[in-house]
């Protein structure tokens, strides 16, 4: 006689549960504390981060996303509304745009921006070299950016369209008023995803080149973990990427259900 | 500019010659039509006979191949003339409402009125809230459109044509998409438009709505206009086959 099927999913969670706890137990029981915390817990350590690796760190890896993301928001719309032209240059042009910048790693983008303009055309942007590293991530943004917002756009109805139109609003104001804050909505969760890439990104600004305050927090992290010769920068580097992503994430989340209560 | 040049004397819609294609489909085939000011024009006839694609030419959703638009004797189809502006002189309601889903109520009367007319903020929510009472809805000011009835939406729909003060209306089949003990009350605000004297020119299938509230009766297919009269007399008793055999399907 066969178990009840309620009776086998019982066991089967059960096991599940069992071996979930033995993992982690034994990755626990396992461990070399002793000489584990000294090398990444260690808190006198830790202690002598602070305050910089907020106040410097955490400031300019927010400051980079930021401007990232807003430079990358701004030049994707343009770039999307030229891929959706019907103006076949403009469509070229945003098409070469985006497969370029998204083809390459941000690494090599931030590269060029900040070596190869300079020694090739002789375009030495402002700012020094972490202006030179924001504007490879804005480049990088912006065809990634490029892509959604142009998804969100053609997900609005065209009926939507032919509304605003109908009444007078010239294409700009429809694209802004009408079409943009409906395709927003749609895009939040990639939105979402592709602040949080490019938060991770912000990592690679050092290779355009550092000073002790530009400094983001993963080159923070690495330049006092080889200096005091301990991983406990790196962990804390870590749990500080953690504490703005998950809140960040769960916004975001917070914000598509109240906006689909709207509609 | 051209646009500014309103001439009182003409017709409210002319046509001449329209003609659309879409790729190898004729769908216009030299449609000639006027509706002059207080009209009520209703437009019947098959699906696919070119009467919604005749609707939208003339406020140029659909840019006509070939002829000539005019409204309130302005060329349309004149590349100097700002298309935007003669808009804003002609409603229009569409089949499925198209209400902006992210704007409240207010929102949906109050955007054109700013953006296009420049109306300050208490101006354009003073003339939202008149229309809103003329379709009978005044107490859903704050509402999302998600939240109201297929006939609710559309009589906020109207209600935003109106908050432009259009000169005329364009109705394409605008309670098709409505269930149908809904249809009534968005009837019922077109009624009374029409009795404010208002030009309209409808796309319906409503043949009891054409025979009461109609002053003249369009019977389109293939493209053209087969037959054109009083509502009453095309609908009791049509002169050509083509218009028997489609009243004798719908009625």
């Amino acid at each position: 006689m066969a178990m009840k099927r309620r009776t086998r999913q019982l066991i089967y969670r059960l096991a599940m549960y069992a071996i979930f706890v033995a993992v982690v137990g034994w990755a626990i029981l396992a461990t070399d504390w002793p000489r584990f915390s000294k090398q990444f817990l260690n808190p006198e350590v830790a202690a002598g981060l602070f305050p910089d690796i907020v106040t410097v760190a955490l400031v300019n890896t927010l400051l980079y996303t930021l401007i990232g993301f807003v430079g990358g928001a701004l030049l994707g719309i343009l770039l999307a509304i030229l891929k959706l032209s019907s103006i076949l240059p403009f469509r070229w042009f945003a098409t070469a745009w985006i497969e370029l910048f998204r083809g390459l790693p941000a690494l090599l983008t931030i590269f060029a921006v900040a070596y190869m303009l300079p020694i090739g055309l002789g375009i030495k942007v402002p700012g020094g070299p972490a202006a030179q590293g924001i504007i490879g991530l804005v480049l990088v943004a912006s065809a990634y950016m490029a892509e959604v917002i142009r998804a969100g756009i053609q997900a609005v109805p065209k009926g939507q369209t032919e509304a605003s139109r109908s009444l007078g609003m010239s294409t700009t104001k429809t694209m802004f008023w009408v079409v943009l804050p409906q395709g927003f909505r749609i895009i939040i969760p990639p939105l979402t995803n592709e602040f949080v890439l490019l938060l991770k990104d912000t990592s690679l600004v050092y290779i355009a080149g550092t000073t002790i305050m530009s400094r983001e927090l993963t080159t923070f992290a690495r330049d006092s973990a080889s200096a005091t010769a301990n991983g406990t920068a790196l962990v804390v580097a870590a749990a500080l990427y953690l504490i703005v992503t998950i809140p960040l994430t769960r916004l975001a989340a917070w914000l598509e259900r109240r906006l689909a209560r709207q509609r | 500019m051209s646009t500014d040049l309103i001439d009182i004397h003409a017709p409210a819609i002319e046509a001449r010659g329209l003609v659309k294609t879409f790729g190898d489909n004729e769908v216009l085939k030299g449609i000639d039509l006027t509706v002059t000011a207080g009209e009520v024009v209703c437009v019947i006839g098959p699906s696919g006979s070119g009467k919604s694609t005749l609707l939208r030419s003339v406020n140029l959703l659909e840019e006509p191949t070939g002829g000539k638009i005019l409204i309130e004797g302005i060329d349309i189809l004149d590349e100097d003339t700002d298309i935007d502006r003669v808009r804003t002189r002609i409603g229009m309601v569409f089949q499925s409402f198209n209400l902006f889903p992210h704007l409240s109520v207010l929102g949906n009367l109050t955007l054109a009125q700013r953006r296009v007319l420049k109306r300050s903020k208490p101006d354009a929510e003073k003339v939202a809230r008149e229309m809103l009472g003329r379709v009978g809805l005044a107490e859903k000011v704050d509402a999302y459109p998600g939240h109201l009835s297929g006939g609710q939406q559309q009589r906020v729909a109207i209600a935003r044509a109106l908050c432009m003060n259009p000169d005329m209306m364009l109705f394409d089949e605008p309670t098709s998409a409505l269930d149908p003990e809904l249809v009534g009350e968005v009837l019922q605000v077109m009624r009374s438009l029409a009795e404010e004297g208002m030009t309209m020119l409808v796309v319906t299938h409503e043949m009891g709505f054409a025979r009461e509230v109609g002053s003249r009766l369009i019977f389109m297919d293939g493209g053209v206009i087969v037959e054109e009269g009083d509502p009453r007399a095309v609908l009791a008793d049509p002169q050509h086959q083509r218009t028997k055999d489609f009243l004798s399907r719908v009625l």
